[in-house]
């Protein structure tokens, strides 16, 4: 972890919500945290070029465009192989995240997670099986666990939100 | 919304723009250009993808584990306090995605705050008023960074 400055984290905190959508977002974003048009420009590029930012543009909802089903597919993976199989996994144009976690056992033996959205649960389903072998995952334990309801979802907070930023 | 979108600037703008926004001072300007339209268009067409649902934000994606922490954590809910712990979990800033799945761990979510303890502290939380235990999994190992959504 990288802790930025906090002229970072403010600037992450007043844009973690989205750009406005003006003419000028970024001097509008600016403006409320004190900085120029050119030092919210400076600040988001050097982020991004930091590794902090990982992108910078417009985020769709996937349920929304018509990717009604997805699934989490977690494996068991030995551990000297999961590097390789989790580099495999994320080649595959339809697998849109490929992380390793930790186990929690006797409840969660998993310890290779990748994410597949698709239009149905045919099509997810049938992803997964080819994902599974491209990866050479047919040995391993596995299980898939779509999504049933939605409680909440949007992006992630790490910065210092613009009224907080005005107490401190 | 139902269905993907089928006005083809609306598909350009949700497809085409999920990574390398333009760094400077008219970024719409910038896109509409490239789609063919006016500035105002893009932000109009924009702000009604956002009404709709289709569009979150148009905005930055953080890393995780950079900028601050973050961990998936999941729980065993009995069926019928479902709604009931979700609403707890959900109340939290910190969480951005709460989803019920299909598993006996049945709620997954996705708690990030500035720091480790930050994000400890909720999940302690989240066991403190619901009295079940919460697993904690955080990454350990990224083979796949977010790179926006291909529409097929």
């Amino acid at each position: 972890m990288i802790p930025p400055g906090a002229a970072d984290l403010r600037l992450i905190g007043a844009i973690q919500d989205g750009l406005p959508l003006v003419r000028q977002p970024y001097a509008l974003v600016g403006a409320g945290i004190g900085m120029s048009e050119d030092e919210v420009i400076e600040g988001i590029r050097r982020l991004i070029e930091a590794g902090v930012i990982r992108r910078m543009g417009v985020i769709v909802r996937h349920h929304e465009l018509g990717y009604r089903a997805n699934a989490m597919t977690v494996f068991d993976v030995p551990d000297a192989e999961v590097a390789e199989a989790g580099r495999r996994l994320a080649a595959l144009p339809f697998v849109t995240l490929s992380y390793r976690r930790p186990r929690r056992l006797p409840l969660w033996p998993y310890n290779l997670f990748c994410m597949i959205h698709g239009k149905d649960r045919g099509e997810v389903l049938a992803q997964v099986d080819a994902a599974t072998a491209a990866a050479g995952l047919e040995a391993c334990a596995r299980e898939i666990l779509f999504s049933r309801r939605r409680f909440k979802q949007r992006g992630a907070r790490y910065g210092i939100a613009p009224a907080q930023a005005e107490a401190a | 919304m139902s269905g993907a979108p089928r006005d083809p600037l609306d598909h350009r703008l949700l497809d085409g723009f999920q990574r390398d926004f333009p760094l400077e001072p008219r970024p719409y300007a910038r896109l509409a250009e490239e789609v063919g339209c006016s500035e105002d268009e893009v932000i109009a067409r924009l702000a009604a993808l956002k009404e709709q649902g289709a569009v979150s934000r148009v905005g930055a994606v953080i890393a995780p584990q950079r900028a601050g922490w973050s961990t998936l954590a999941a729980m065993k809910v009995p069926p019928a306090h479902l709604e009931e712990v979700a609403a707890v979990v959900s109340s939290y800033p910190e969480v951005n995605h709460n989803y019920e799945r299909e598993h006996e761990l049945n709620l997954w979510f996705v708690v990030a705050a500035p720091t480790p303890a930050a994000v400890a502290a909720v999940l302690r939380d989240i066991v403190y008023r619901t009295s079940l235990e919460v697993i904690d999994l955080p990454l350990t190992e990224a083979y796949r960074l977010d790179l926006g959504f291909r529409l097929s």
